[in-house]
């Protein structure tokens, strides 16, 4: 692992290649990401999410080499601390001589479609650290928290050889649960003040920590928020594995050892009850679920536009003289079925 | 569908002066382009860093500091070595630039430098058409 540190390549990489052709084809790329080639991996993960000639191989390819990254999710409310939160963990891990990718997810605009993405203005401490890579992405109209492309880039940061995966969603509300998907380990992030223990009782977030983290918690508060949640957590129908609620000040440092100590015995956790073959399988199934929508829906109401279908159907809602469980009956069995002439035809796709 | 236009928005150096990127950001992204703010004070090497693994078509660095002439050659060149020799990103530059300051800058890879009093469609525009331009070369 040390002597990649020199090349500027990966952990789990034979070498890092120094020559990149500025080109945006994706020839080779995949061979380069396996070699920890760092432009490389950024490129691939654009050509994923824009949905690119040559995405398809990539992610065929990423799929059929796959690799047992952990995958730590993390989620909460906007401004609870998330990003201060990561660049700790992160400084954490590389200290136990772990390599580290961050994906971290932003909201994009519903209007323009812009995106502002600014997790990376928290992460101070390893900003050129060899082996912690960080890639933010917009989340693109997807809702959940995260976005469309996210299985892919994890099985693709995969290949690239980290021990461990950081997905941070965009700031949640309350049911932005996509998170426990595809991550092996989610931590649920709040923060003091945030309202009474009536929040605590409420369906959602709060139902998908593996661990839980009452960040800045030199503020007043705190304990009682943590109270809280124990209390709540108390109530929960008694598993396997009880969340811990960890006191961090993501800032300082504090308590961010102990935060670290809990994501590894969750993990063992997962290893030793046999969960994690249970975790693993719903990322799969996660990504199979976004092909799917992809595949029908949108090739529904790609071929019932085209046909003019689509039109008469919204004037015939409009005008009151049908319903959209009735239509969506009628286009799914007259346009499926006629897509699955070309399933999965990559030039679809872009 | 065309491809997202990525921007880097980096505040290098000892410059703790963001309100001008933030006015810039916020310009890229109602013209629907995907931002990445850096955060303040971050070194040439830490800006190139992200423009490589960010994979973004342009890098425009806001700097009020004076300190123009060591900070973006020094960025160009970190970018360059990132990535294996070719500057195939728009590097762009805005802030307090004095005239005389602008051909040196040009020289060392900057494709255009954006003083006070600039508009933001200006600024738009001239990223989406070279964006463009780069992009077809």
């Amino acid at each position: 692992m040390e002597q990649n540190k020199e090349l500027g390549g990966f952990p789990g990489s034979i070498s890092a290649e120094g020559s990149f052709s500025p080109s945006r084809g994706p020839e080779n790329l995949f061979e380069k990401i396996c070699r920890g080639d760092r432009p490389a991996l950024a490129r691939a993960i654009s050509l994923i999410e824009d949905g690119a000639p040559g995405s398809r191989e990539l992610v065929r390819a990423a799929y059929r080499t796959p690799k047992n990254s952990r995958i730590v999710g993390i989620t909460g409310a906007p401004g609870v601390g998330k990003s201060s939160l990561v660049d700790g963990i992160v400084d954490e891990l590389r200290s136990m001589g772990r390599s580290v990718a961050i994906i971290a997810v932003d909201p994009s605009s519903p209007f323009t479609g812009g995106a502002i993405l600014g997790d990376r203005v928290r992460m101070k401490r390893r900003t050129t650290d060899p082996h912690v890579f960080f890639r933010s992405l917009a989340s693109r109209g997807h809702l959940g928290g995260l976005t469309r492309a996210t299985g892919d880039v994890l099985a693709l940061v995969g290949v690239a050889g980290f021990d461990d995966v950081l997905v941070e969603t965009v700031g949640a509300g309350q049911s932005e649960v996509d998170v426990m998907k595809y991550a092996n380990t989610v931590l649920v992030v709040l923060s003091p003040g945030l309202g009474d223990s009536v929040q605590t009782l409420k369906a959602g977030i709060l139902e998908i920590g593996d661990v839980f983290v009452v960040n800045k918690a030199d503020l007043a508060g705190a304990d009682r928020t943590r109270a809280e949640l124990e209390m709540m957590l108390d109530m929960c129908p008694q598993g396997g594995w009880r969340p811990p609620v960890i006191k961090t000040v993501a800032t300082t440092g504090e308590g961010l050892a102990e935060l670290v100590g809990a994501i590894e015995a969750h993990y063992e956790y997962l290893k030793s009850s046999g969960d994690l073959k249970a975790r693993v399988r719903s990322r799969f199934l996660a990504s199979l679920e976004e092909y799917l929508k992809r595949e029908m829906v949108d090739k529904v109401l790609k071929a019932a536009s085209a046909s003019g279908e689509l039109e008469r159907c919204l004037a015939a809602l409009e005008a009151g003289k049908d319903d959209p469980a009735s239509v969506a009956g009628r286009l799914a069995s007259r346009y499926s079925a006629a897509s699955s002439c070309s399933p999965l035809a990559p030039s679809e796709r872009s | 569908m065309e491809r997202k236009i990525r921007v880097l928005v980096g505040k290098p150096g000892l410059d703790g002066h963001d309100r001008g990127a933030m006015v810039v950001a916020r310009a890229y992204r109602d013209a629907g382009m995907e931002v990445v703010y850096s955060g303040l004070h971050r070194t040439p090497e830490e800006l190139a860093r992200m423009a490589v693994e960010e994979d973004v078509d342009v890098v425009a660095l806001s700097i009020l500091s004076g300190a123009h002439g060591t900070l973006v050659p020094k960025v160009i060149e970190h970018l360059k070595k990132e990535k294996g020799g070719a500057l195939d990103v728009l590097v762009l530059v805005g802030g307090v630039i004095p005239h005389d300051d602008i051909p040196a800058l040009k020289a060392a890879g900057v494709a255009e430098v954006f003083g006070p009093g600039t508009s933001t469609e200006e600024i738009v525009e001239y990223t989406r058409t070279h964006v463009r331009e780069k992009r077809a070369s």
